[in-house]
């Protein structure tokens, strides 16, 4: 086990560089603002802090929704072992979000003005909200991990009585927000490249949402399997690697039509600057992890699976920061690239994100344990177990 | 009555009266080096631009519904019955959406303070809700710069235009433009000339957003039961062949 332990030595040195430049960056942000802080301007208010920290982040964090639909909604108990990994990174991904908003808002202390002061008209008051409680909703659904760490057993069994009602809040604030991170946009027909503004905004955020969140499981699963030594679900990815080929051939179709409609697709072929971030993009996002994902080799195998899911997560990724700045720049002719510290701020939550997961995956129960499984004794008692799966063949 | 702003560039000198009166009645400094600057900013609410012997100015439209107001989670900014759209820097968290959304750029940020708020011209609302015209309108000594009720306004540029075709574009910039503005205005040359988009819809840009969000509340019970009722079947079924199970055990045991 020497090998592995270099491997930690290695990354935890470069977690401490990035969060002592981190630290630096935030002392910046706070006493001196964000214009020493950052290349954000009149002609662009937003950039990176929004564009990734915020709509990728709560992208990412879309497994969380996804999965436990699947698992305890839909009842397909086969992905129920990969359930709390997604879960985590979800709540993390929240947490981290909420933490990145803290350096992005200009008057953070009032972060909960939108609890008191309300305009029902605003897409932003929306996302606060669902934001919010969705946050809370997975600190709930999170919570049976820490309960049964320290075994308490009483507010265990009151969390699991009521579970279902808050998976279901959970799938209900996912679809509104997630849709919502687009819909912010409509209200920019002029500001936004037609490439990527269109009314269907709020269709394509929901519909990547759902694909990054099969594509992060996958990832995840793939990650856990290298660096926490277990055992790779296989035929689990295999089945999430088929259900993302149809949520992106929905997506792809659903982007073809919507650009030939509104008379775009000319412009896929009239060389830009946007041309070229988009083209990157749909390249990432749907045209080469479909062609991977169509080619049964490929998608019966660890790493075919693993590239194919990294991609995607690529592409959307792309996808995010285009609406968010290349199609903004190209419609209102700035330019805009992150100041250094803007890079620091969201490296150093990213890498918070990757230390706070590999903590919790090591103290608390996180994975089901192969070796407890062979106990006969042990029985998991989580909520959607049930002893006689004799229909899950379905 | 809504009030409103006229602004005709044809009888415009390029004095930059307005801009000192802006300044003065906004509590923003105002000198020579201000004046060359020929961007609106968070210490400049309004520019007179040269181009030629034309001039143009700049200043918050006040749009009849405006985004800035729309986008606001917390009802910072906000459309008055009388014409200004006003900033509460007590509710905003500086989440800056109305710079975003704003089809004109008008909001400006203080990028330099480590406690910033949005700046942008207001139509001085004080001002002309204790009935005063507007600081600029009230200084230009030609007249270019008007304010009175928009409705009588719009009348005047119309007859402007057509009792003097030769001296204008055939275009009222504010009538219509995102649902119509506050402040209108008059060129003989093209507005885009200016920086003004000559491209803007004629809708008012929130309906874009509430005709989604509108559909919020009714969307919620149905996907709710919806959630719900397939989590009903899916383990409706389970519960049926657990009882199964147990019914068999226990007929296995009696024998």
């Amino acid at each position: 086990m020497t090998v592995p332990r270099m491997r930690f030595t290695f990354w935890k040195a470069i977690f401490l560089l990035i969060m002592s430049a981190g630290i630096y960056c935030t002392y910046l942000r706070f006493f001196h603002g964000l214009g020493a802080s950052t290349n954000l301007s009149d002609q662009f208010p937003w950039g990176l802090w929004i564009g990734f920290d915020v709509m990728c982040g709560v992208m990412l964090a879309a497994g969380g929704f996804t999965l436990t639909a699947a698992v305890e909604i839909f009842n397909i108990k086969r992905f129920h072992s990969i359930v709390r990994p997604t879960v985590l990174t979800a709540f993390l991904g929240y947490l981290l979000v909420c933490g990145a908003l803290m350096y992005d808002l200009g008057l953070p202390w009032n972060i909960w003005h939108p609890l008191v002061m309300r305009n029902p008209h605003s897409v932003m008051f929306e996302v606060a909200w669902c934001v919010m409680l969705y946050t809370t909703v997975l600190a709930l659904e999170f919570s049976p991990i820490v309960l049964e760490h320290f075994n308490l057993q009483k507010p265990l069994k009151i969390v699991r009585s009521v579970m279902v009602v808050f998976v279901i809040l959970g799938v209900l604030l996912s679809t509104l927000h997630q849709s919502s991170l687009g819909t912010l946009y409509l209200i920019m027909p002029n500001k936004l490249h037609a490439f990527w503004w269109s009314p269907l905004l709020p269709v394509f955020f929901f519909i990547s949402a759902i694909a990054v969140g099969l594509a992060m499981t996958i990832f995840e699963s793939s990650m856990s399997s290298k660096y926490f030594g277990r055992e790779l679900e296989l035929p689990i990815l295999r089945d999430l690697g088929r259900v993302l080929v149809v949520v992106l051939a929905l997506y792809g179709i659903l982007k073809f039509e919507d650009l030939y409609h509104r008379g775009v697709l000319k412009l896929v072929f009239v060389p830009s600057y946007a041309q070229r971030f988009f083209l990157l993009e749909i390249f990432l996002s749907v045209l080469i992890p479909l062609g991977m994902l169509l080619v049964p080799k490929i998608r019966e195998s660890a790493q075919g699976l693993y590239l194919a899911a990294v991609l995607t997560l690529l592409g959307f990724v792309t996808n995010r920061l285009n609406v968010t700045i290349t199609g903004v720049e190209s419609a209102v002719g700035a330019r805009y690239a992150p100041k250094w510290t803007e890079v620091v701020i969201t490296a150093m939550f990213v890498a918070l994100g990757f230390a706070i997961f590999g903590l919790a995956a090591r103290y608390l129960p996180i994975f089901p344990e192969e070796k407890k499984a062979q106990i006969p004794a042990f029985r998991e008692p989580a909520y959607a177990e049930v002893a006689v799966p004799v229909h899950a063949g379905d | 009555m809504s009030k409103g702003i006229l602004y005709d560039a044809t009888l415009c000198i390029g004095c930059k009266q307005c801009e000192q009166a802006c300044a003065t009645e906004n509590g923003l400094p105002y000198d020579d080096k201000i004046a060359e600057q020929a961007v609106t900013s968070a210490h400049k609410y309004t520019v007179v631009l040269t181009k030629d012997d034309k001039f143009m100015r700049r200043l918050c439209m006040n749009c009849d519904d405006p985004a800035c107001a729309s986008v606001c989670p917390v009802g910072a900014m906000k459309k008055t019955a009388l014409g200004p759209v006003t900033y509460d820097k007590g509710r905003c968290m500086g989440c800056r959406y109305c710079m975003a959304a704003c089809p004109f750029s008008v909001p400006k940020y203080e990028w330099d303070k480590a406690v910033p708020g949005v700046r942008k011209c207001t139509m001085c609302s004080p001002r002309v809700a204790g009935g005063k015209p507007t600081a600029c309108a009230e200084i230009c000594p030609t007249g270019a710069t008007k304010f009175g009720d928009r409705d009588e306004l719009l009348e005047e540029a119309k007859k402007r235009i057509h009792d003097n075709p030769g001296n204008y574009l055939p275009h009222i910039f504010g009538e219509t433009e995102v649902g119509g503005t506050s402040v209108m205005l008059l060129s003989s040359v093209g507005f885009n000339q200016f920086g003004y988009r000559t491209d803007l819809t004629e809708r008012a840009l929130p309906m874009y957003t509430y005709q989604v969000l509108s559909r919020i509340p009714d969307f919620v019970p149905l996907f709710g039961v919806l959630l719900g009722g397939v989590y009903w079947i899916t383990h409706r079924r389970e519960d049926v062949a657990q009882a199964e199970a147990e019914e068999k055990q226990r007929k296995g045991g009696v024998q």
